[in-house]
């Protein structure tokens, strides 16, 4: 199993790092281009803020890499939103992979932003969760969401439905950390790295 | 829904666990790597270190020790400790932190808290406040709680708020380490000060004390050291506790 982390400096790689060591994955963390093709399994992590980790991505021109990879690729938290349309955070032009936008939460009833902690996940229909995963809680920790669309394969509550995860072809994505998400989290990578 | 978190603190000297009272007296209560890994099988919700001698030794967060305890951990990691850069920030995520706590450093120089939620996101940048009742009046204080400021603690979170800081770690000092429950009072009217999530510590002695905190205190998540390294509350007692109160827990 070739594993490799997409390295942009930015994000908490380290922490994917350790979580796919504890499964015995030893990951590549790069942005070399070659690396990064051939690799059997893509993970695009992401902490972080949409307009600066754009242009990172830009720089490295990785914006135009990640749209294209053939083989499973796993974006996580950040690195879900960026493969979205658009976001609202700093009006940032994200890759477009799900041709959706990500907005700012707004409180309905003083729920706190940004949603922090641990929360279920519900409806899941994806090949990386099993139904025994239903209403589970996750750990999320984000300020914008992706609303629910056809893309979406995981549904949280927070001030109203949104996406906790989606999945198109071969990109899927999720709005919580697996890599900090307990068992739980744990056997969703699992079966991201089986698929 | 959202469950509130019971997040165990590792205060760190000299590469132990340490724990004393009213920010004084230290006692060795471990070693941090394995409390820390022995805290994520338990069901803890998210740990945090913080290094306690870093500010006014001026060391930076032993970023080594850090790196020990996230290989063990699938729960959010915050650090803490002299963080007072964006290179400081660097290190801590580089070596398996999620979140960073930013204490004296956030007094000294507010808009610092800018510059870090503009570069990790709002979400990675923790304020912790050290503020004592005098009068009265939350005086917040620097340097691991030695050295009072002018500021005052809810103005303060205000101003972090409005700065990026996405979450506020409050530490009573008047309640740290004497185990006669948290500064809900104050909890409370900091809750209805800003939107963004409140981590309560200083106080926690009893497991009423938690369902307390996350009710009149509306405390986001309840954060205790000594009562959880010296086993008074085992964890998976105080979720059962707080599960039959009907308190959201994981």
């Amino acid at each position: 199993m070739n594993l490799t982390i997409i390295d942009y400096n930015a994000g908490n790689t380290q922490s994917v790092i350790f979580a796919l060591n504890r499964l015995g994955i030893d990951p590549t963390l790069t942005d070399d281009f070659e690396a990064i093709q051939k690799a059997d399994k893509v993970i695009f992590p992401g902490v972080g803020e949409a307009s600066t980790t754009m242009a990172f991505l830009k720089e490295k021109k990785l914006d135009r890499l990640i749209p294209n990879l053939k083989q499973p690729v796993l974006g996580i938290c950040l690195g879900m939103q960026l493969m979205c349309a658009y976001s609202e955070e700093n009006e940032t032009t994200c890759m477009g992979i799900f041709d959706q936008q990500v907005k700012l939460f707004l409180p309905a009833d003083q729920e706190k932003v940004p949603h922090m902690g641990w929360n279920n996940i519900n409806h899941l229909s994806s090949g990386i969760f099993d139904r025994s995963l239903e209403d589970e809680r996750v750990y999320f920790v984000h300020s914008y969401y992706a609303e629910v669309s056809r893309y979406t394969v995981a549904t949280t509550h927070y001030c109203g439905q949104f996406s906790a995860a989606l999945h198109k072809d071969n990109f899927y994505a999720t709005q919580f950390h697996p890599e900090k998400s307990g068992k739980v989290g744990a056997s969703i990578l699992e079966n991201f790295i089986n698929l | 829904m959202l469950a509130k978190r019971i997040v165990p603190c590792l205060d760190i000297k000299d590469g132990r666990t340490v724990k004393g009272v009213n920010f004084v007296n230290l006692r060795d209560a471990g070693d941090p790597v394995e409390l820390g890994a022995a805290y994520s099988e338990k069901g803890a919700d998210e740990l945090v270190f913080l290094d306690i001698t870093a500010t006014h030794e001026k060391r930076k967060t032993l970023a080594a020790l850090a790196k020990n305890i996230a290989r063990h951990l699938n729960i959010p990691f915050t650090v803490g400790g002299g963080i007072a850069s964006i290179e400081d920030v660097d290190v801590c995520l580089m070596n398996g932190a999620d979140k960073v706590s930013i204490n004296s450093a956030a007094v000294k120089n507010p808009a610092l808290i800018e510059e870090l939620s503009l570069q990790f996101g709002n979400q990675c940048i923790v304020t912790a406040i050290d503020a004592k009742e005098v009068n009265g009046e939350w005086i917040v204080h620097v340097s691991g709680g030695r050295i009072p400021t002018e500021r005052r603690l809810f103005e303060f979170a205000k101003e972090m708020e409005s700065r990026g800081a996405g979450e506020i770690l409050f530490t009573s000092m008047n309640h740290d380490g004497t185990k006669t429950g948290f500064a809900v009072e104050a909890l409370a009217q900091l809750s209805n000060t800003v939107n963004i999530p409140i981590i309560a510590s200083g106080g926690a002695g009893s497991m009423e004390h938690f369902e307390e905190v996350f009710t009149t205190g509306k405390a986001d998540a309840g954060l205790a050291a000594s009562i959880f390294h010296f086993g008074e509350i085992e964890i998976p007692d105080l979720k059962d506790y707080l599960k039959k109160q009907s308190i959201e827990i994981r």
